[in-house]
């Protein structure tokens, strides 16, 4: 609502020149407010970390400080094996983007510059994949997990449940229809002509991949890296339902039992709770654009 | 996204086909590539998407512990859960979820409210971010940072995060507004008819920067032209926008239904890391998981609670992929 008055002041503020732009004083409110309601958790959390837990206990949260402190933080890492949970999360994380990235562009490839078929039928398969509820295929995944055998050095509980290397599997799964559909929209808008002169001097089909097309969806393909990363590093059900043993589980969803762990101490939690969130954090603040750009290009993820 | 492909310049537009069909000539050689490159994704996604989502409408249909095999027989009409296990039950689930299980239609309801928050809050809520956003007042982009910055973080992060505010004792709106007391507490977490709406209120937090950016997106790839020649016409801002932007703005409508209503049927963590989803806070997603990593499994049953949310869901995705590829075959 008031975004349209603010249009209707700068609009007379154009034709008029002096009446007082009610609208654009809305808009400032509007946001100022919000910005505020937004950060309020966020900076609450941080600021319960960073007091000492004898004066909150004495205090209350809500007072003023007498002492910051990052003892929290130290305290939290040290006592929770944190380091152990986030050496899961990039096991997890890292092969898991690189894996469904260079999957899902092996896909995008053929069914935008292969004319077979089924290649309609093909991208409706991903990208309703991508779409379903984890929790619709969890139950028979639980149990296909517990059949298949994995080698040692994959995980050492030989199964798929319960290892990492489960992990990895369904996170590219279930990220491959996103990521399919995302690159094949932007494959689509490469000019034919570059093909076409590429099959001229001979190239191969899979030079035409490796060498022609993957250079020029790199935009796209970092976009999708800094989104994926984020949504598997944040990822809580798949770990949570596919990892029996607590010290297998990425951080994130380790949380959840440090929070058993520190239940007498709030400040200790949320220093935890804020080292965890310091990766997405510093890959939002660095890579914005890429974050913004990979979610609009699809602007599909459900 | 498509925007950008479907300015393809009309010039063209006849060359492609021919060239189309020279690039889908394939030798022999060629043919085993594409099998290759195809071959590990499309199992992938088979294995671990679509053939579980089969198997769970198959499992729905069968009353099995998990323990033993399956059995294509029908199941006695009196056997008890362990004397007759893997039979096949039709939709004795389905029956028994309905009237027989007691947290099945609070977590519909519950399912049905989130939907609803989304839709009626968050939703206006993200749009009209993105509309003085996009307008370009100063400062846009820190507004735009400080409120997407939530979707960048973990939903288990975010009910950590909330839990300070909703804290009985110690958190900060109990404190502000002087309710800390143990005689006079608001447990906005514990109590079954506060929880929902308290995290809900976490949940739109999030939502809601979600939206903006999709429709930010949009407003960006709406010509100005069209913004131009309404103004010249002598439309107001109101009637610029709701007559002549949100129009244009159709697609991007159609992925944000979409994923409004799948985000609802997923919504699982905020609820799973307060209380694991009980005591007001049931979803069908919890349901689901409650009864196959449970210690009382229950396969069979889960999984027809899994093809309930299965069901609802193919609403909306059908919806996108009907108005995504409808698109392609226009061009």
């Amino acid at each position: 609502m008031s975004a349209a008055t603010a249009d209707v002041g700068s609009v007379s503020r154009q034709q008029v020149g002096r009446r007082v732009p009610i609208g654009r004083i809305l808009s400032y409110v509007l946001m100022i407010g919000a910005t505020v309601l937004w950060l309020v958790p966020i900076l609450f959390a941080l600021y319960v970390s960073l007091r000492p837990y004898a004066e909150t206990s004495k205090l209350g949260y809500v007072s003023l400080p007498h002492k910051l402190t990052f003892s929290n933080y130290v305290n939290a890492w040290q006592e929770s094996d944190m380091f152990h949970f986030f050496l899961n999360s990039v096991l997890i994380t890292l092969p898991a983007v690189i894996i469904t990235l260079f999957l899902a562009s092996l896909v995008a490839f053929v069914l935008t510059r292969v004319n077979i078929k089924i290649n309609v039928a093909m991208l409706i398969l991903f990208t309703a994949g991508n779409l379903l509820p984890q929790q619709v295929i969890i139950t028979p995944l639980y149990r296909l997990y517990l059949l298949i055998p994995l080698p040692h050095f994959l995980a050492d509980s030989g199964l798929m449940y319960n290892s990492i290397a489960g992990l990895v599997a369904i996170n590219v799964a279930f990220q491959l229809g996103f990521c399919v559909f995302v690159l094949s929209n932007f494959m689509r808008t490469i000019p034919d002509e570059m093909y076409e002169a590429a099959i001229v001097d001979g190239a191969s089909l899979w030079t035409r991949y490796w060498k022609l097309t993957l250079p020029l969806v790199r935009p796209a393909l970092a976009a999708l890296a800094t989104l994926l990363t984020t949504w598997i590093y944040n990822d809580f059900f798949w770990a949570i339902t596919l990892i029996e043993t607590g010290s297998r589980r990425p951080v994130t969803s380790a949380l959840a039992n440090l929070q058993g762990q520190f239940v007498s101490n709030q400040n200790l939690i949320a220093a935890a709770a804020m080292i965890v969130a310091i990766p997405t954090l510093v890959v939002y603040m660095l890579l914005q654009r890429q974050f913004i750009s990979g979610l609009t290009l699809g602007s599909t993820k459900g | 996204m498509a925007s950008t492909v479907n300015d393809a310049s009309p010039a063209v537009a006849q060359a492609p086909k021919r060239r189309r069909r020279r690039l889908g000539r394939l030798t022999k050689k060629e043919i085993l590539v594409v099998l290759g490159m195809l071959a590990i994704p499309v199992v992938v996604d088979l294995a671990f998407v679509w053939g579980p989502a089969l198997a769970s409408v198959v499992l729905s249909f069968f009353r099995w512990s998990g323990v033993g095999g399956l059995h294509p027989r029908a199941c006695r009409p009196s056997g008890g859960l362990i004397q007759d296990n893997g039979c096949f039950t039709g939709v004795d689930n389905y029956h028994r979820a309905a009237t027989n299980y007691p947290p099945f239609w609070p977590a519909v309801e519950h399912n049905v409210l989130w939907l609803l928050v989304f839709i009626v809050i968050a939703t206006p809520l993200g749009m009209l971010f993105a509309v003085v956003i996009d307008r370009g007042i100063k400062g846009s982009r820190i507004y735009q940072s400080v409120l997407f910055l939530p979707v960048m973080l973990s939903l288990a992060l975010i009910g950590i995060i909330w839990e300070f505010i909703y804290s009985p004792n110690y958190g900060l709106i109990n404190t502000v507004i002087g309710h800390n007391q143990d005689n006079n507490l608001i447990d906005w977490l514990g109590n079954p008819h506060l929880n929902l709406w308290a995290v809900l209120v976490a949940a739109t937090w999030r939502q809601a920067g979600y939206v903006m950016v999709l429709y930010l997106a949009g407003l960006k790839a709406a010509d100005p032209a069209l913004r131009e020649a309404a103004q010249v016409d002598g439309a107001n801002a109101w009637q610029t926008f709701w007559r002549v932007i949100f129009p244009t703005l159709r697609p991007i409508n159609i992925v944000i239904i979409v994923v409004t209503v799948i985000e609802s049927l997923r919504a699982f963590d905020l609820v799973y890391i307060i209380n694991k989803g009980s005591n007001g806070l049931e979803l069908l997603s919890v349901l689901v998981t409650n009864n196959i990593v449970g210690e009382t499994s229950q396969v069979g049953f889960g999984s027809a609670l899994g093809v309930v949310l299965l069901v609802i869901s193919l609403i909306p995705i059908s919806i996108f992929l009907y108005q995504n590829f409808k698109r392609k075959e226009g061009r």
